[in-house]
């Protein structure tokens, strides 16, 4: 784990570790208002460390907390989910082979795949990726956990303005990329089309629209 | 609420989807062989979809607009980047502009 730690380089590193501050402090209130909503402590925990991905908890627990059913929940919450299978296209390398392959793939979110792929000139990629994964593997449930037992007195993440952590997070990892100006063009087309759609779609529906973006990347085949 | 079984089934359900969703691509991508141009373009559709969640998640809440502060926040965040400031620095000045803005009131 130490050495792990040790081969992820220094912006990646202060960069997982202020993801996993704010991801425990969200987590926090996740854990609270489930409680708030007649849950029982152990679920939203045993659900963030079995789903552990925190867009589809929120929208599950939203629905059922809400009155809506089970199976509604379900569907919401695949559909948002359902964005880790173009992820996991991307990084397959990464995640290695066989029995590695399964235990790694569960810890495929949206800023392990970033991480990932921001990591892949330096050859360090898998290291990133895991300590990236197993950090929010740990603070997610066990922040959870800590809001469930504390209740109101939990912190408010709004008022501690770590809702703009979450996107600066992903902007700063993907910059990189986006310096490449097909790869820019692509992003903001996929990302207005997402934003234009956002207000008409089911949740999850406009980010999976958007990777149609992406065919604007690639530059028409040319004859070397 | 009163029913917890059948939440629990459900919960099982969307852990074991989402699992498979994870595993589709590593598991399809090494038993089928992708030409490098569709490599990248799978590679660059990741980047796509997380530069349309860095839209969506700053600018809306729940379908509808996310408010001022928050936007701003972000904004700064991706002003200090392209300075290349340091990543700590960034993702403080993005919370504490945030933080103040909600403080004095603005949403």
């Amino acid at each position: 784990m130490r050495s792990l730690w040790r081969t992820v380089d220094r912006p990646a590193r202060s960069l997982i570790r202020a993801l996993c501050i704010a991801v425990g402090v969200a987590g926090m209130s996740y854990g609270a208002a489930a409680v708030a909503a007649g849950l029982p402590l152990w679920f939203p925990v045993a659900l963030g460390i079995v789903v552990l991905a925190a867009g589809s908890e929120f929208l599950f627990l939203g629905i059922v907390a809400a009155g809506g059913s089970p199976a509604t929940a379900l569907l919401a919450g695949l559909l948002v989910n359902a964005r880790h299978i173009g992820y996991g296209f991307s990084v397959a390398d990464v995640l290695g082979t066989g029995w590695r392959r399964i235990r790694h793939a569960h810890l495929l979110n949206d800023e392990t795949v970033a991480v990932a792929l921001s990591q892949r000139a330096t050859g360090h990629s898998r290291a990133a990726y895991l300590a990236c994964g197993l950090g929010i593997l740990a603070a997610w449930p066990s922040g959870t956990l800590l809001g469930g037992l504390l209740g109101n007195s939990v912190p408010d993440p709004g008022a501690l303005g770590l809702d703009a952590v979450f996107p600066a997070v992903l902007l700063a990892l993907i910059m990189p990329a986006l310096s490449e100006p097909p790869v820019r063009r692509g992003a903001a087309a996929g990302a207005i089309l997402a934003l234009l759609t956002t207000p008409l779609l089911p949740p999850g529906l406009p980010i999976l629209l958007a990777g149609a973006g992406a065919a604007l990347t690639i530059p028409r085949r040319r004859h070397r | 609420m009163n029913n917890l079984g059948y939440l629990v089934g459900a919960a099982a359900m969307l852990a074991a989807g989402t699992f498979a969703f994870r595993l589709a691509g590593p598991a399809l991508g090494s038993r089928i062989s992708v030409s490098d141009r569709s490599a990248q373009l799978l590679e660059n559709a990741s980047v796509v979809v997380l530069a349309a969640l860095v839209l969506t998640t700053s600018l809306t809440e729940d379908a509808g607009p996310a408010g001022i502060a928050r936007p701003a926040g972000v904004l700064l965040a991706a002003v200090l980047l392209r300075f290349r400031a340091p990543l700590p620095l960034v993702l403080v000045a993005a919370a504490a502009t945030t933080a103040a803005l909600r403080l004095s009131g603005v949403p």
